[in-house]
């Protein structure tokens, strides 16, 4: 029970912090769940990431039910999510019921700018933490460059089509898949060459 | 009385649907402010973006809560987000079920070789649009073609000193928390 609690606690913490939603979450979890606590740690965190991705929901989401499974099953999935949606209910229904100019009051703009900021220099550490795990040989490097080309082209509208995220990501998924059942059978191959 | 059921049928579609979540949760939004005018409007979903660019938490998951707010009070605004989120449990228990028994397999593996570098890559576009809205200003550019207004110099030597901070040994050890609070005062007193 204390450890469902612990989880719904943790959750709750990082779910009034999170600005930015999704990927702006790793930098949080990271410090909260794999310095602070040793709950996970940073190579399965991003795995937890790579999967949520590509899986239906929003992603903050599914890594959260992922980690709270993780640690207690199907009730610790549960108490991770109530946790993390505490804060952005109870922060929506104030502003929904009190402050519905909330956004163009001068004050928060500045400091929402501010906060942004922040945010991106967040993410940035976040990268350049992730990088040596994830972006391991040649293969990998140009996958990444690819993804975020056409990712970025995309949104730019510089392509004749819109190509949605998951398309890009499932598509990754098989390339390493078949780049990975290469290399293996590459690398039988080269074994009995060695042995004949 | 029938409008309970159908706000969470509604969101938890969304939630089934919007797969990494964040913008892509938007066509759904837009498609119920079309069917169900009475709920809220593509107008709310404009001020949603708004109020989610300046407050913790995913727009699917703000404007899930502000839709069931504004249709059934406090009990709609919690059973909508609640219902936005079932799916994501729901999927992920059985994932994480065939995750922990096919770990080693080869193919879950393979696959991870390939996500890894995209889930990387998507980061940096998750950073490389809020540096767009945080670090350059578009609209002063296209106004004025003068190459120094296309940055916003305040925001870029505030980002080089969170990173440097980042960094040292000693503030590194920080929590994030702290620097988005330093960063909001600082944004007020410079007034970004």
């Amino acid at each position: 029970m204390k450890d469902l609690l612990d989880l719904y606690l943790v959750y709750m913490k990082i779910g009034f912090i999170n600005f930015g939603g999704g990927y702006a979450m790793l930098p949080l979890l990271e410090r909260e769940l794999v310095t602070k606590r040793g709950w996970t740690t940073m190579d399965e965190l991003r795995d937890y990431f790579a999967i949520g991705q590509c899986t239906p929901g929003l992603i903050a989401l599914n890594v959260s039910t992922f980690i709270g499974q993780k640690r207690k099953g199907v009730a610790g999935a549960i108490a991770a999510m109530l946790g993390f949606l505490t804060g952005p209910i109870a922060i929506i229904l104030v502003i929904a019921a009190f402050l519905q100019n909330f956004a163009s009051i001068e004050i928060v703009q500045h400091a929402f700018a501010g906060i942004r900021v922040c945010v991106c220099v967040l993410i940035v550490q976040a990268v350049i933490r992730l990088w040596k795990s994830s972006v391991v040989d040649v293969f990998t490097f140009v996958l990444y460059a690819v993804i975020l080309a056409l990712s970025v082209c995309s949104s730019l509208s510089l392509l004749p089509v819109k190509i949605p995220t998951v398309a890009l990501v499932l598509a990754a998924g098989v390339a390493g898949l078949a780049a990975s059942l290469w290399k293996n059978r590459k690398n039988a191959a080269g074994q009995k060459g060695g042995d004949a | 009385m029938s409008i309970l059921p159908n706000l969470m049928l509604e969101f938890a579609k969304t939630g089934l649907f919007s797969i990494g979540g964040g913008l892509a949760t938007l066509p759904f939004l837009y498609e119920i402010a079309a069917n169900h005018p009475d709920w809220f409007t593509a107008a709310d979903v404009a001020d949603m973006i708004a109020i989610s660019e300046s407050t913790p938490g995913a727009i699917g998951i703000n404007m899930s809560t502000y839709a069931g707010f504004k249709t059934a009070g406090v009990p709609g605004g919690i059973l909508a987000t609640v219902a936005l989120a079932l799916p994501s449990v729901i999927i992920i228990l059985i994932v994480a079920r065939f995750l922990n028994r096919f770990r080693s397999s080869k193919l879950v593996e393979g696959a991870l070789y390939g996500l890894r570098p995209a889930s990387i890559a998507m980061i940096t576009v998750a950073g490389l649009n809020v540096a767009k809205v945080s670090l350059v200003n578009l609209a002063a550019f296209e106004a004025t073609h003068t190459f120094g207004d296309l940055f916003c110099w305040k925001a870029i030597a505030l980002g080089v000193v969170l990173f440097l901070a980042q960094r040292h040994k000693k503030l590194k050890k920080w929590h994030p928390a702290i620097f988005i609070a330093l960063s909001a005062v600082v944004g007020i007193l410079f007034k970004f």
